[in-house]
């Protein structure tokens, strides 16, 4: 794909190079369901830069799916509206773009790979058609020369044999393989942002390795900006560069991500990296953080996580925290950043 | 490394639910004499000639009415009819314009279903709601009703002079009255397959709504439809044939089995059962075949009854 010059304002009119590559900038997102408003995302904001990678961590619910998929722009509208804030790509804010030139955006700017390769992969088409056609399609590239790209993106992928893989059914390749083809398929248009929403969740555990390793090298390779969605902070642990861990619909902890692991700068972080079993702390019981996650339909007032907080006080049940750096590129939104960044709480 | 071992590609057998069912249907014997059946009607609608050496529209006044020789020798092997045509040619040849129009109406419901039936089911709404709505108002009209309603309208007015001309009005009208079935199993499969991962994968990698219906979800519409195809063209044969017993379906010159059978029942009283008998057996025997052809597609296309 070397010989592919991209020219970003021909299919972003607009793009300000010098911007960051993504910026989710304070993103509102609400549910409707009957009747009612649930709010899903609550002010959520990032920034990736190009060549790095971002690890989005949360619990089921804490809308770092949501999130993903208002980047992408198939946010299931009706029920899920996005009532504020912006996605901003190369300074483009997406979601004040027509539907025609956000679609063009997709796979050329933004790719994804989806937690469950099998269903993700139609299983009526040989693989080799399906990456194939994005050729094809968006590139007009001729049928044999599509083959040739598909197969080379095949080998980049590490699949063995690739010239004779391609002509192989979904079905007919195992859980890795598959998760290899959609990084494939997503790699395809060279994008330079690529969300992997819990890409190896559906994976035991030595395959899980090799992915994250593939898409690390995949990510350096290709000076992309990848995002990795989990609920697993041990799996992007040596992969990530930066963390933002979210919570009932906001960012609570955002850091690089030696940082976030030596020095959590809020409770709940601190609690989640203390429940990731230890091969060191044998013998001693797990912790875990007490209760469950909130309903967003009624969450608690004040701090959302304090009912479930080791440093709660009085205020947090009633006090909004308001969003605090105790160190440089190190912010949290808690009363007692501070205290717990120093680890007197 | 699992994934490494994975099997030899090709030592494995090619299985496809197609190549599947054809195995599965090429074990039953109803199957293999309806295809038989439908292989002869088929040759019979292009290749006239190979069935008969006689015109149709070569009649003798003289050689009218003769009832057909034993064993089916002779000149006229099926005798003649009431203008002197030799019958076995008049049957041979209403062959062509009896499955042209079946083939016609289905080809243009099952088009016209699909279509409606995936715009409805992928972007539901009020899009879903028009068609929906206008489908609710053709299928409480039973087919044979409404076209001959409208081909009442078109009475005599049509003057027709190529086969194609001939059966336009007909088959339009049952074409009105024959999309909504199809529609209704597409626009199910539609609703079921457009939320499935891969579709909205297509999606995310900057697939055209087009291109996400036709590629992704109507593939796997297209079964359920298949397995009904046979099954409607042996109905609207029927269908097509009530038509011209009323007077309103395929126009003279032409001669449909509809139109024959129409023309005998008026002779049938006399001690002419022949020239009822004939193209009633040919409807019968090509309807069943359908039906039986149509029956074992079903079967063979849905996995749970493997």
């Amino acid at each position: 794909m070397s010989e592919t010059i991209r020219v970003i304002g021909d299919t972003l009119p607009g793009a300000d190079m010098n911007a960051p590559l993504l910026e989710v900038d304070d993103l509102r997102i609400d549910f409707k369901v009957r009747g009612k408003r649930v709010p899903a995302v609550r002010g959520a904001s990032f920034t990736l830069e190009q060549g790095r990678t971002l690890a989005v961590v949360g619990e089921s619910g804490s809308g770092k799916s949501v999130t993903s998929q208002a980047i992408m722009g198939i946010l299931d509208t009706p029920p899920g509206h996005v009532t504020g804030g912006a996605v901003r790509l190369h300074g483009v804010d997406l979601l004040g773009l027509d539907e025609e030139t956000r679609r063009t955006i997709r796979g050329n700017h933004i790719a994804i790979v989806f937690q469950d390769a099998l269903s993700a992969l139609n299983p009526l088409w040989s693989v080799g058609f399906q990456i194939g056609e994005l050729f094809r399609v968006h590139r007009g590239t001729s049928r044999k020369a599509a083959k040739l790209k598909a197969i080379e993106l095949l080998d980049l992928v590490g699949i063995p044999d690739a010239a004779n893989r391609i002509g192989h059914y979904p079905h007919q390749f195992s859980g890795g393989m598959r998760q290899r083809v959609m990084i494939a398929m997503a790699l395809a248009l060279d994008p330079e942002v690529l969300i992997a929403d819990e890409p190896t969740t559906a994976l035991d555990v030595t395959v899980q390795a090799q992915i994250m390793r593939l898409l690390k090298k995949i990510q350096a390779e290709r000076n992309m900006g990848l995002i990795l969605i989990t609920h697993d902070l041990g799996v992007v642990a040596d992969v990530a560069d930066d963390v933002a861990v979210m919570y009932a619909g906001e960012v609570v902890e955002r850091a690089g991500i030696r940082d976030t692991f030596k020095r959590p700068a809020h409770p709940y972080t601190k609690a989640l990296l203390r429940a990731i079993p230890r091969v060191d702390a044998i013998g001693q019981e797990l912790e875990v953080i007490r209760g469950l996650p909130p309903n967003p339909a009624s969450l608690p007032g004040g701090c959302p996580f304090h009912p479930r907080c080791f440093a709660a006080e009085d205020r947090c049940a009633t006090e909004v925290p308001p969003w605090v750096e105790p160190a440089e590129n190190h912010g949290s939104r808690c009363h007692f950043a501070e205290e717990v960044y120093t680890d007197e709480r | 490394m699992s994934e490494l071992i994975a099997p030899s590609p090709s030592a494995e057998r090619q299985a496809s639910l197609w190549s599947d069912a054809f195995r599965a249907m090429r074990k039953r014997p109803d199957v293999i004499i309806a295809t038989l059946v439908l292989l002869i009607v088929f040759a019979m609608a292009a290749f006239p000639r190979l069935f008969t050496d006689k015109d149709p529209t070569v009649c003798l006044g003289r050689e009218a009415r003769l009832r057909p020789d034993t064993w089916f020798t002779g000149d006229h092997p099926l005798g003649t009819d009431a203008f002197g045509c030799d019958f076995a040619a008049t049957l041979v040849h209403g062959t062509r314009p009896t499955i042209t129009l079946a083939l016609s109406v289905i080809v243009v419901s099952v088009v016209v279903g699909l279509v409606l039936g995936i715009y409805a089911g992928y972007y539901g709404r009020w899009v879903d709601g028009l068609i929906s709505r206008a489908l609710d108002v053709f299928i409480v009209i039973p087919m044979l009703m409404g076209a001959v309603l409208i081909l009442s309208l078109f009475r005599g007015r049509v003057s027709a002079d190529s086969l194609m001309e001939t059966i336009a009005a007909p088959a339009i009208a049952l074409a009105l009255f024959g999309w909504m079935e199809f529609c209704r199993y597409t626009r199910a499969a539609t609703l079921e397959t457009k939320n499935l991962d891969y579709v909205v994968a297509a999606k995310c990698l900057g697939a055209s709504d087009r291109r996400i219906m036709f590629k992704h979800i109507l593939p796997n519409a297209i079964v359920p439809v298949t397995a009904v195809i046979p099954t409607t063209i042996g109905g609207i044969i029927v269908t097509e044939s009530a038509l011209a017993v009323l007077g309103i379906g395929v126009q003279p010159p032409a001669t449909s089995w509809g139109v024959l059978l129409s023309k005998g029942t008026e002779w049938a009283g006399g001690g002419y059962v022949y020239l009822f008998a004939w193209p009633l057996a040919m409807l019968i025997l090509t309807v069943f075949a359908f039906a039986t052809f149509g029956d074992a597609l079903r079967d063979a296309l849905d996995p749970k009854l493997r």
